[in-house]
């Protein structure tokens, strides 16, 4: 239960602030720049990683992981599951949206009965 | 009074789908009672159309499909701006819901205070469901019960009448199987003055075929709980 406390700490706080963003409404310019903060964060993060290897252990152990392999593939997962959820939502956005296209269309145009009674004598 | 003779101050939106087998038998059958009926197509394959037009009904094309959630509440902004239109009644395309049904709601929402006349199943005997069917239903009754707090015994029934103050209210935004209970929710949120009606609806061999699937009642739960 209490082993590894740290990266459980840090995992469960991951999601917890995936959470609290969902819960918010999204789209304002502070959460796209830091969505742009991040991705560059992790740019740099990989081309560290890559050029000293090393590091990554050192980091895993100082949170208390074992490998930095492991390390990587928590990292990878919270990111996943928080480009889902984010995915998720702007579909749901984007359903809103086409849907009132397609509402205003059908409303602009109602067919009436006389209307299919006239091109059928034409 | 001249209007309630007529019906002409109501209006039957009728959501449709490929339903183009029986479509303009349920509207010309209709337009007996209710001279007024928009049909909101949903991206049908078929003829629906023709049919509807042939039957006598207003259409409104969706390009695409999108529901029938979507459908209900596209007939609701068409119909709530008809010139003199006071009533309206949610109204199924393949035949399972019954005009006089409807006209009975419609003369209570003339008679007593209410905002809406929601359809049950349950109030009487005439509708035979299936033991498995009642059950999810019942389910779903309390479900809603406890989160709306709206007193309803049957919480998935497409007839519905309701006033201009409610076709105004109603905002559905669950375009698939979910609006039903959305359309729960805001009458408890908006305080609407609801009421029930004894209404029959018949499953015949037709409706049966579609299956309308208690599968269906754990994709509605999902469309409303995962935003």
């Amino acid at each position: 239960m209490f082993d590894q406390i740290i990266i459980k700490v840090l995992l469960i706080a991951a999601f917890i602030i995936f959470g609290l963003i969902l819960l918010r409404p999204g789209g304002s310019a502070r959460n796209q720049a830091i969505r742009t903060i991040t991705l560059i964060l992790l740019f740099v993060a990989a081309v560290f990683a890559v050029l000293f290897p090393g590091l990554i252990d050192d980091l895993a152990r100082s949170v208390g992981v074992g490998r930095g392999t492991d390390l990587l593939l928590y990292a990878f997962i919270i990111v996943f599951v928080g480009n889902s959820l984010t995915a998720v939502r702007r579909r749901r956005a984007q359903d809103e949206q086409i849907t009132q296209l397609a509402r205003q269309i059908a409303l602009r145009s109602p067919e009436r009965p006389q209307d299919a009674q006239q091109e059928g004598e034409l | 009074m001249d209007h309630s003779s007529h019906n002409d101050d109501t209006w039957l939106i009728i959501p449709l789908f490929n339903e183009a087998t029986v479509v303009r038998e349920v509207i010309a059958d209709a337009r007996t009672t209710f001279p007024n009926i928009v049909c909101v197509d949903d991206g049908s394959s078929d003829d629906s159309v023709a049919e509807a037009l042939a039957g006598g009904a207003v259409v409104l094309r969706h390009p695409i499909n999108l529901g029938q959630g979507a459908a209900l509440q596209t007939g609701i902004e068409f119909a709530r701006e008809q010139p003199g239109a006071a009533y309206f009644v949610t109204f199924d395309s393949d035949g399972q819901h019954q005009v006089s049904d409807a006209l009975a709601m419609v003369q209570r929402l003339r008679d007593e205070p209410y905002d809406i006349i929601v359809g049950s199943r349950f109030l009487d005997g005439r509708t035979n469901a299936g033991a498995l069917k009642k059950f999810v239903l019942r389910l779903a009754v309390l479900f809603e019960r406890l989160s709306t707090g709206v007193r309803l015994t049957d919480a998935h029934n497409g007839l519905r009448a309701f006033n201009l103050t409610t076709a105004r209210t109603l905002r559905i935004r669950q375009n698939r199987m979910a609006h039903a209970s959305e359309i729960v929710a805001q009458i408890g949120n908006h305080k609407l003055r609801y009421a029930e009606q004894p209404v029959h609806i018949i499953y015949t061999d037709y409706s049966r075929s579609k299956g309308q699937s208690l599968w269906n009642s754990v994709n509605i739960l999902s469309e409303l709980f995962i935003k």
